[in-house]
């Protein structure tokens, strides 16, 4: 039976996977991809909460409740997110964040 | 109670309406002269009026500013003298500005100047006194600078300007000095506790007397003068020899009247002041000797005669100065309106060596011009002999020395002028534009006829009503030591000038030395232009470069663009930069708030 620690752990190594694949790697494709890794470590980590913080022998529900939100909110997300990346490659033909520097001050 | 106000602010009132509404079209110039003969009758009507109106203007502490108007004799008398002179010149100059694309802009400024010289002459305190002495100073400038496209007119106003300043820096200095002495200012408080020691007074009278070396041109600031004859011949007329210049002798009056005279027998201060005024009128008669210009002749003679009133006022005798201001300012005005002709008829050629023969081509202008030209040197029974008598009998009784310095300035006043008078009036045309002179008009022989009258008769009894100050004896003749010193001067002058101009067709005598000025103007050029102004302007330049544009203005702009690109650095445009800043961002906030 794993304890909530190990549930923890494996959500931490998922965000720091995803966070080291958002600020190393330069495709944005795979930088959107690192982001959802990210928020599913988050969603992981929301679920073991629920299962072992049990109020009157059931499961704490609330969290369940945010995860589903977390779900909808992210599916949202990527569809804004792709249609962005598109229009990205549309106007400049490169989805390369090396290339992507016409803020720089 | 409301004609003094109106005395003083019409003139103004005009100069506004002037410069704000009339400034094209043809009225300026008919209402600015209207507006000199309505206060000419004005100040007629108040003649010998004694009265004080005083509102005030502003209060610190104990000290009370005052706007006010104070009527006496001197005042009232004073201003006959200047709105006359004034009304004729207005008149004058109806005529010969006539062509001048900017004459609005010319009798706006005279107005202007009759509305500052009339401040000065009613003041009643010493700080209303000052706000109008910088008036005229300004209106002076503005008059000299009138053809001001001319380099030597704008370098003459400036001059002008800039030598008034110095006096009156020590001018202020001495109304602070007089108002901790006797805790005023107002002329009519005024009086000296008997603590005050001699020394401060003479130190604070002296300070005064700077702002009348600078106003009324005495050594070492009378170099403004001379150059102030750039400007037009009327307003050199008005200004620059009748009234403003005069100011500084009435000022000085002014304040003996206030303090009491008692106060200045035997003050230092005093000798000192009439040390200067008989110092620059010998100086200045020197030097009108070899001049060409005709302006600048009458120029050096106006310096000598303001030296012969200073000189009075300093022997205490400043009604013998007032006196002679007074007769002075109509025969000096009619000689330069007369000049105005002259110059106006010569088409602008101002050297008298190519005029000549224009007594028979302009007679009536030649006449009046005589008859200021005797009044000028004393020929007995003009107005000017009586006054230069009372001066000489002044310096008579008081200095010895003094008194021969003012007989021989009273030597070299005829020499020069009968120089002039011969070369530029007897004698055959010299040069095609005296062939071609030609009497002038109406407007301008109005003034001169008028002016010609008083030149010879102000020093009669009739005329003793308009004078500001009338001495005991004036008018008065007697046969006596002092009658045949100036005959003596006078024939001796005459007759000289006479051998050895009659008939020359260039000048005879040639004195370097005088006809440079004595190397006055050039020392102040070559000396302490060069040295002492410019190195203190590399220190202001320094300064200015460095402290307020280097440090303060240009510091607080450069340290606004380092951060600026200090800043910079940090949106660098790389997408995964700003995520891992927000990462590290967001770890800090959680360490924060878990940890501590």
């Amino acid at each position: 039976m794993p304890t909530l620690n190990d549930y923890l752990l494996v959500s931490g190594l998922l965000f720091a996977i995803g966070l080291a694949g958002v600020v190393l790697r330069r495709n944005i494709i795979i930088v959107f991809m690192c982001l959802e890794l990210m928020l599913s470590a988050a969603n992981l980590s929301l679920v073991a909460f629920s299962r072992f913080n049990t109020i009157n022998g059931l499961p704490d529900y609330n969290a369940q409740m945010l995860v589903f939100f977390v779900i909808t909110v992210a599916a949202a997300e990527v569809a804004v997110g792709l249609a962005i990346i598109v229009a990205l490659y549309r106007a400049r033909q490169t989805i390369h964040t090396d290339e992507l520097t016409s803020l720089k001050g | 109670m409301n004609l003094p106000w109106l005395l003083l602010f019409l003139p103004l009132a005009v100069a506004v309406i002037n410069q704000l509404a009339l400034r094209r079209g043809p009225l300026a110039p008919w209402l600015s002269t209207a507006s000199a003969i309505a206060t000419l009758v004005i100040s007629l009507r108040l003649l010998g009026q004694s009265s004080t109106f005083n509102i005030d203007w502003a209060t610190i502490g104990d000290l009370h500013l005052q706007i006010g108007i104070k009527l006496d004799q001197l005042s009232t008398g004073m201003m006959t003298v200047v709105t006359g002179v004034g009304a004729l010149v207005h008149i004058f100059s109806l005529s010969y500005m006539k062509d001048d694309a900017a004459k609005n802009r010319y009798f706006t400024g005279l107005s202007l100047f009759m509305f500052s010289m009339t401040g000065i002459v009613l003041s009643s305190n010493f700080i209303m006194t000052f706000i109008f002495w910088e008036l005229v100073g300004l209106s002076s400038y503005l008059l000299i600078g009138h053809w001001y496209h001319k380099d030597s007119a704008a370098d003459a106003a400036k001059k002008a300007f800039l030598c008034n300043r110095v006096g009156d820096f020590g001018f202020m200095i001495g109304i602070l000095m007089l108002w901790g002495i006797t805790g005023t200012l107002a002329f009519d408080e005024m009086t000296v506790p008997a603590e005050i020691s001699a020394g401060v007074l003479s130190a604070a009278v002296l300070c005064i007397f700077c702002g009348a070396v600078g106003k009324s041109a005495q050594l070492p600031l009378h170099v403004w003068l001379p150059d102030a004859m750039e400007g037009p011949t009327p307003v050199s007329a008005l200004i620059h020899a009748a009234t403003m210049v005069a100011a500084g002798v009435y000022m000085l009056f002014r304040l003996q009247l206030s303090l009491g005279f008692e106060v200045f027998e035997g003050l230092q201060a005093s000798a000192v002041i009439a040390w200067t005024g008989g110092i620059t009128a010998l100086v200045a008669a020197l030097m009108a000797v070899q001049q060409d210009d005709i302006k600048r002749v009458l120029a050096y003679s106006t310096l000598s005669q303001l030296g012969y009133m200073v000189m009075a006022v300093g022997l205490v005798s400043g009604e013998a100065g007032m006196f002679h201001l007074f007769t002075h300012a109509w025969f000096k005005a009619l000689l330069f309106l007369g000049s105005g002709a002259v110059i106006h008829a010569c088409h602008h050629e101002q050297n008298i060596w190519k005029m000549g023969g224009l007594l028979r081509k302009m007679p009536l202008t030649g006449i009046t011009f005589f008859l200021g030209f005797a009044a000028l040197i004393a020929v007995p029974f003009t107005s000017g002999f009586f006054s230069k008598e009372l001066i000489l009998h002044a310096a008579h009784e008081k200095q010895a020395a003094l008194f021969w310095i003012a007989a021989i300035v009273a030597v070299l006043t005829p020499f020069y002028m009968t120089r002039l008078f011969i070369v530029a009036f007897l004698g055959k045309p010299r040069s095609e534009n005296s062939d071609h002179a030609h009497e002038v008009g109406p407007l301008m022989l109005l003034p001169l006829i008028l002016l010609s009258v008083l030149a010879v008769g102000a020093g009669y009894g009739f005329a003793h009503k308009l004078a500001p100050a009338v001495p005991e004896h004036a008018g008065e003749f007697h046969v006596n030591f002092l009658f045949w010193v100036s005959v003596t001067a006078l024939v001796v002058g005459t007759g000289f000038a006479l051998l050895l101009y009659t008939g020359k067709d260039k000048d005879p005598l040639s004195v370097p030395v005088l006809k440079n000025r004595f190397y006055i103007d050039g020392f102040y050029d070559n000396f302490i232009v060069r040295y002492f102004q410019d190195s203190l302007a590399a220190i202001v330049h320094f300064l200015d470069e460095l402290i307020i544009n280097g440090l303060l203005v240009g510091g607080i702009s450069r340290s606004a663009v380092s951060v600026g690109n200090l800043f910079r650095k940090v949106q660098s445009g790389q997408l995964q930069g700003y995520a891992f800043a927000i990462g590290i961002g967001a770890a800090l906030v959680v360490y924060f708030t878990v940890f501590f």
